[in-house]
């Protein structure tokens, strides 16, 4: 019963979202008051429909009602209840849904804290936010229904693939498509102005806090998928090009962009198209990416479902939305005027030079992960494209970007005096060349590259405190106030930078610092690496909820110092039976201690296949993304963005 | 007043000029990149029979994919590295592999592995891929057993 309340609510949610996408629109070209007025109620409506869909959904899964398809095929009564929940958006009909709800909490976020919007404008955008709702209703509605009954019902369900119950991976789907859709906001809003034929500073300050927030979101949300592959997928890797990854780095790349180029919109009233596309874009990059994972067209890790009817649906319903908003775009983008001039050496250049490379970053993201389609379409050759082009094609292009940061938040609006600039910074250049190759040197580095990346890493940090530093020019009198007094957008600027020198300088030491020993050891064996010792002291069979293991001791100390054991499992799962390895990990400042066992089921008496990886600066990599976010959110909470008040303060 | 437009004019143009200029030359780079990145890290695809058919010349990086031969798996002395075959159904090809293998792998099931042919016949695998999806099929892997006409439908179970 509950699940057919879900069903009939989903519809009602459908056609609320055509209610929504038509009628107000109608209303705003024609200036009609009550049918604009239909647009946050039908809003509120929406969400509260598809809540409830969402909820009867989860309620099937708590219980295990079986006699839902979706249900019986992604879970198990013996799966903890955690995973029962997370299963709901672990699967293609599921994740769909919860990709409606999303879009239907952020449009109501819109019809509630925009209501002090232009009216037409606040109309506009809710409309555009329903019809890309609307869009998912009807997927989910025609190709890929959640409440499809079976009969007769399995009396237990197939459970889920046991590398994604984890913890990690349970929180990981909802933070990362709060991002995705979180910029459909920005892309409705995109699409709004251009119907609109406005674009200000106003619209600028509007559309940042919501391109922030889904910043962020992407931000944690990617992170917490490359950490969740680090630490169970037991190789030690962090970060693999899959074109999963791919799919969610892409909209990064392009609101990263969008987060900048909307400051040049809001502070100097120019580059208005430029933003505009890029919202556009940023959001198709999100829709992509939902069509990467879910149809199935490119084999990865991920890849849950294979079927032509819904690649087929989605593809059409990409093209209309893409196809459609591009055309708006090319229609009305001549209606934006031409805002104020800049220098080539100026803020806004440099922002501009940051837009370009981060474009031109997710375009050749986007053909890396496309190729393999293109070339089978065109020879019939199966290939892959490989990490090593992602390496050298996407890295190179970071190594101008980041020196770029380092100058940006240094130089002047409009126009920049090249000569003081170099001035002031050349010393923390060249200070940051010294200490990389001071570190490459301690470290007897043999890869020219970990140098070149260390030293970026450092310059960022450098160039990033040194400019904070003399805005609030530290060490004189008063430093402490002027630094309390930092409008938090540029605290929230400082932090992301800092996260991302950080996150730099980890990735440049795991990855080419590293030290791995693979080897077989038994009772008593001790093996080093990196200056740690581990010794295999025991091996137990241990039974947990719905898998059975081998839980391996390793007694580690360090300088003869004891510190505490790792206990690294095989695990065998039963259903699916599937065969998974939990690493143990020592994390500190200086580095990560890796173990892995191999092999629960050794045919040969007391022979344990051990993996052990000492990966430096791995903590820094996790760290910088967590300032990075800290800094987005401390950016949110800005007066100026406060979201319902775009216009300054209200008189409370 | 007419002047002070046309410099204005002007002056957007010369903005213009800068900014087609810079991406421009950014563009230029990126191509460039992709070019030369692509031409090492593309690998091919191919199953027992297009190996042997293709006659891949040694020490090409390819990508095979098959099914892990039953009872041809073997472990060395040093027990790390590995030897077994790998069939589409219609030829088979030796593999040895030294390293850790995946979760997943079983003898009778899909695998794909990263490596590269030698004079002796051997595939030396440099990697084995652990990609699944949840029939533990890699989708190249399926395509291949379907055109040799090998592969049954996985026995749904009772939904």
């Amino acid at each position: 019963m509950i699940v057919e309340i879900g069903h009939y609510a989903l519809i009602l949610a459908c056609l609320l979202s055509f209610i929504q996408g038509t009628f107000p629109l109608y209303g705003a070209l024609n200036n009609r008051g009550r049918l604009m007025a239909l647009s946050s109620p039908a809003a509120y409506g929406q969400l509260f429909f598809v809540t409830i869909a969402f909820a009867s959904l989860m309620y099937a899964f708590v219980v295990s009602d079986f006699s839902v398809a979706n249900v019986a095929r992604n879970s198990h009564t013996l799966k903890p209840m955690l995973y029962k929940v997370s299963a709901v958006w672990g699967n293609h009909e599921g994740s769909i849904l919860f990709w409606a709800l999303i879009l239907a909490l952020y449009g109501a976020m819109v019809a509630f804290f925009g209501r002090n919007l232009p009216k037409t404008l606040h109309v506009r955008v809710l409309a555009i936010q329903a019809l890309v709702g609307l869009g998912f209703y009807l997927f989910l509605l025609l190709t890929s229904n959640p409440f499809e009954r079976v009969y007769p019902f399995p009396m237990e369900g197939n459970g889920l693939n046991p590398l994604l119950q984890d913890p990690g991976l349970a929180f990981h789907p909802p933070l990362l498509y709060m991002g995705y859709v979180g910029l459909s906001v920005t892309f409705s809003f995109a699409v709004g102005a251009l119907i609109e034929g406005r674009v200000d500073a106003a619209w600028a300050r509007w559309v940042r806090p919501w391109t922030l927030l889904a910043w962020c979101f992407l931000t944690a949300g990617i992170t917490l998928g490359s950490w969740w592959a680090y630490y169970e997928l037991g190789w030690g890797g962090w970060w693999f090009w899959d074109p999963v990854e791919n799919a969610s780095f892409m909209p990064w790349l392009v609101a990263t962009a969008l987060l900048h180029s909307a400051i040049v919109v809001e502070k100097r009233d120019t580059l208005k198209s430029w933003t505009i596309l890029l919202a556009i874009i940023a959001f198709s990059f999100s829709l992509l990416g939902t069509f990467i994972v879910r149809s199935g067209v490119l084999t990865s890790v991920h890849a849950f479902a294979t079927d032509p009817e819904r690649g087929v649906f989605i593809l059409m319903f990409l093209f209309i939305v893409i196809g459609g908003s591009l055309l708006l775009f090319a229609l009305r983008a001549d209606k934006l005027t031409p805002g104020g001039l800049f220098a080539p050496i100026s803020r806004e250049s440099m922002l501009v030079i940051n837009n370009l490379l981060l474009s031109v970053a997710a375009l050749v993201v986007l053909f890396g992960t496309l190729y393999p389609l293109l070339r089978d379409a065109l020879t019939g050759d199966k290939i892959t494209v490989g990490p090593p082009f992602f390496n050298i094609a996407f890295g190179l292009l970071m190594i101008p970007l980041i020196l770029v940061m380092g100058l940006g938040p240094s130089t002047n609006w409009k126009r920049a005096d090249l000569k003081g600039l170099s001035s002031r910074l050349s010393f923390v250049f060249a200070a940051s060349v010294v200490v990389a190759l001071a570190l490459f040197y301690i470290t007897s580095g043999n890869d020219i590259m970990a140098a070149v990346w260390l030293g970026l890493g450092i310059w960022l940090l450098f160039s990033t405190i040194f400019e904070w530093a003399e805005r609030i020019k530290l060490f004189k009198a008063g430093s402490l106030k002027r630094m309390g007094r930092q409008p938090r957008a540029s605290v929230g600027m400082t932090l992301g930078h800092l996260g991302l020198a950080l996150a730099v300088i980890g990735m440049a030491g795991t990855s080419y610092w590293n030290t791995e020993y693979q080897g077989i050891m038994s009772h008593g064996d001790t093996v080093s690496i990196s200056g740690y010792d581990l010794t295999l002291k025991d091996t137990d069979g241990i039974i947990g909820p719905n898998y059975s293991a081998v839980r391996a001791t390793f007694d580690v100390s360090k300088d003869g110092i004891s510190l505490a054991p790792l206990s690294p499992e095989a695990r065998v799962y039963l259903t699916p039976p599937m065969p998974t390895t939990e690493a143990a990990i020592l994390s500190t400042l200086r580095g990560d201690l890796f173990v892995v066992i191999g092999e629960a089921n050794s045919e040969e008496y007391d022979k344990w296949a051990v993996r052990l990886y000492y990966k430096p600066l791995q903590l820094w990599l996790w760290l910088g993304v967590a300032v990075m976010v800290l800094g987005g959110l401390i950016s949110l909470s800005d007066r100026r963005f406060r979201m319902g008040s775009p216009k300054g303060a209200r008189k409370a | 007043m007419a002047s002070n437009v046309n410099t204005r004019a002007s002056k957007r143009k010369k903005k213009r000029l800068y900014l087609v200029l810079t991406s421009m030359s950014i563009v230029v780079l990126a191509v460039g990149l992709v070019l030369t990145a692509l031409e090492d890290s593309i690998s091919l695809f191919l199953d027992p029979s297009e190996l042997v058919e293709r006659n891949i010349p040694e020490g090409q990086h390819i990508r095979l994919g098959g099914l892990v031969v039953e009872d041809s798996f073997k472990k060395d002395q040093d027990g790390l590295t590995y030897y077994f075959d790998v069939t589409d159904g219609a030829e088979t090809v030796s593999v040895t592999y030294k390293g850790s293998l995946p979760d997943l792998f079983r003898e009778g099931q899909g695998v794909v592995l990263e490596g590269e042919t030698s004079n002796s016949g051997l595939f030396h695998a440099t990697e084995v891929l652990a990609k699944h999806d949840e029939n533990y099929m890699p989708k190249e892997v399926m395509d291949s057993l379907k055109k040799r006409g090998v592969y049954r439908e996985v026995e749904e179970e009772s939904i």
